[in-house]
């Protein structure tokens, strides 16, 4: 057995990156992401692990670092938040649709204007299309287990795919929580202290990544890429069962919480999962008969799992922190509509938005949303904003 | 200079044969094993102009060689230039930057 810790987020991330006995970290430092690369720049220069720690310039060199690193076998970790995310856009698309197993925490943040540092998901949203495998972590024992399963399933040679583990900016990254830290042995028995790359540049089997994809061409591996990043889900899933049996943690890639008999149900993900928790056993002390999904697993989206998961539900209340501007709504609001209407499935989705810009999702504010729905002031075209006043 | 023109097609006959399989039978993220098949495109079927050497102002300096983006220009046997057509894409930077003005590009017909 391990031993029970207080460890802040962040370090609970850094931790993860030295017991998967990464080979190479690129980083550049943002807030609310800096805690974690800074506790790795610390536990290297120390001598506590043996990886090679690259100061680059910006995000979208450690990026780039990480993919050099990554075709050459190396195990792979990053951070970033918000801007850093952005700036390393195009590079992400490379990372997944070349296919390199990196692994990346993100500490979710509002993207700028205006200068905002705090959490919410703008970020990872603005790259929800970049081919990755994305995880939602609610907390310090999450954000550990999610990121070193996510070494297991990136370099799984069914997968073969990067994934970017989310938590949010401050609420999660800057608490200090209760975390159970295993043993090195437990986890050599889980992941491997070196990746095996099946793909890699070595000088006497010349490989090409990335070479000219033409018309004719482009699109069937843009295809391939689509049926690789779907069909993780199953792998995702394995790691998962065998984290548990090893660990004695069990994930899965949605979490129900009082369910049961529930007839209005909220869907989020991250650290707001706990707050809504609270707010789902008050609206059951009134009564309701309310539930929540805790959506651990984004990309790939489980379609599957939710459909069976809402199958008994009246009105699936969707809470995002990232309004799609000038579309029709939030990401996982647009997505589940989207699922639900080509399944033909009777169910009102209502769409919230909440906790931009770091604006606190307060207790009282998911009962709002669930009062709202329940007195019927939620029309199906329209979403509806939680801000100060008029939404 | 290069192989024959059918016989590097027939190589990249084969470099391309499991592409037309469809999505399913497509390599690993369209990883190449063999080294240089970059060699079996010619990119000298984009140009229209070529580059033609004016052998009376040519003093084998080589700066074209030094700036051709492609590496598509040899030292021939006379000691001068020789440009290999079937990459050359035209782009003239060789006539830019020749300091004797050797170099003139001019416009193919097909």
């Amino acid at each position: 057995m391990g031993k029970r810790i207080a460890v802040e987020d962040s370090h609970a991330a850094a931790l993860a990156a030295k017991m998967a006995n990464v080979d190479v970290i690129a980083a550049y430092p943002i807030t609310p992401q800096t805690h974690i690369v800074e506790e790795l720049s610390r536990m290297v220069s120390d001598g506590e692990f043996d990886a090679e720690y690259i100061n680059v310039e910006s995000e979208h060199s450690a990026i780039s670092a990480c993919i050099g690193a990554s075709a050459v076998g190396a195990r792979c970790f990053t951070a970033t938040a918000g801007q850093g995310l952005a700036l390393m856009h195009e590079i992400l698309f490379i990372a997944a649709g070349n296919r390199f197993p990196i692994v990346m925490a993100v500490a979710n943040r509002c993207l700028s204007p205006n200068i905002n540092i705090w959490g919410d998901q703008s970020d990872v949203m603005s790259s929800r299309d970049c081919g990755w495998i994305q995880i939602f972590a609610e907390n310090a024992q999450e954000i550990f287990d999610l990121l070193l399963s996510a070494f297991k399933i990136s370099e799984d040679d069914r997968v073969l795919l990067p994934v970017a583990v989310n938590f949010d900016g401050f609420y999660a990254t800057h608490v200090v929580e209760r975390m159970d830290l295993p043993e090195e042995e437990e986890v050599r028995r889980f992941l491997p202290p070196h990746r095996t790359a099946k793909y890699k540049l070595d000088p006497d089997r010349p490989l090409t990544f990335g070479a000219i994809g033409f018309p004719t061409i482009q699109f069937e591996l843009r295809r391939q890429w689509e049926e690789a990043l779907c069909n993780s889900k199953q792998v995702i899933k394995e790691v998962w069962q065998e984290f548990g049996r090893v660990f004695g943690r069990h994930y899965d890639v949605l979490e129900p919480y009082r369910m049961e008999d529930a007839e209005i149900a909220f869907i989020l993900m991250g650290g707001s999962c706990g707050t809504c928790r609270v707010a789902v056993d008050r609206l059951r002390e009134r009564g309701f008969k309310a539930g929540m999904i805790k959506l651990r697993l984004f990309r790939p989206f489980p379609k599957e799992e939710i459909l069976e998961a809402t199958s008994k539900l009246k009105t699936l209340i969707t809470v995002d922190k990232h309004i799609c501007l000038g579309g029709l709504g939030g990401p996982l609001f647009n997505d589940l509509r989207a699922l639900f209407y080509g399944f033909q499935r009777q169910i009102n989705v209502a769409g919230f938005i909440a906790g931009v810009g770091g604006r606190d999702v307060r207790v009282k504010d998911f009962e709002q949303m669930f009062e709202k729905v329940v007195k019927g002031e939620v029309s199906p075209e329209k979403h509806i904003f939680i801000v100060r006043g008029e939404s | 200079m290069g192989e024959a023109r059918s016989e590097v097609e027939e190589k990249r006959g084969k470099l391309e044969a499991p592409l037309k399989e469809g999505w399913r039978k497509l390599p690993h993220a369209l990883l190449i094993f063999e080294p240089a098949t970059s060699l079996y495109y010619y990119t000298g079927d984009w140009r229209t102009f070529k580059p033609v050497r004016d052998r009376s102002k040519c003093i084998a300096c080589l700066l074209c060689w030094v700036y051709c983006p492609e590496g598509c220009i040899y030292i021939a046997s006379d000691g001068g230039i020789d440009v290999d057509l079937n990459y050359c894409k035209g782009c003239g930077i060789c006539a830019k930057e020749c300091p004797l003005g050797a170099i003139t590009m001019v416009e193919e017909e097909k």
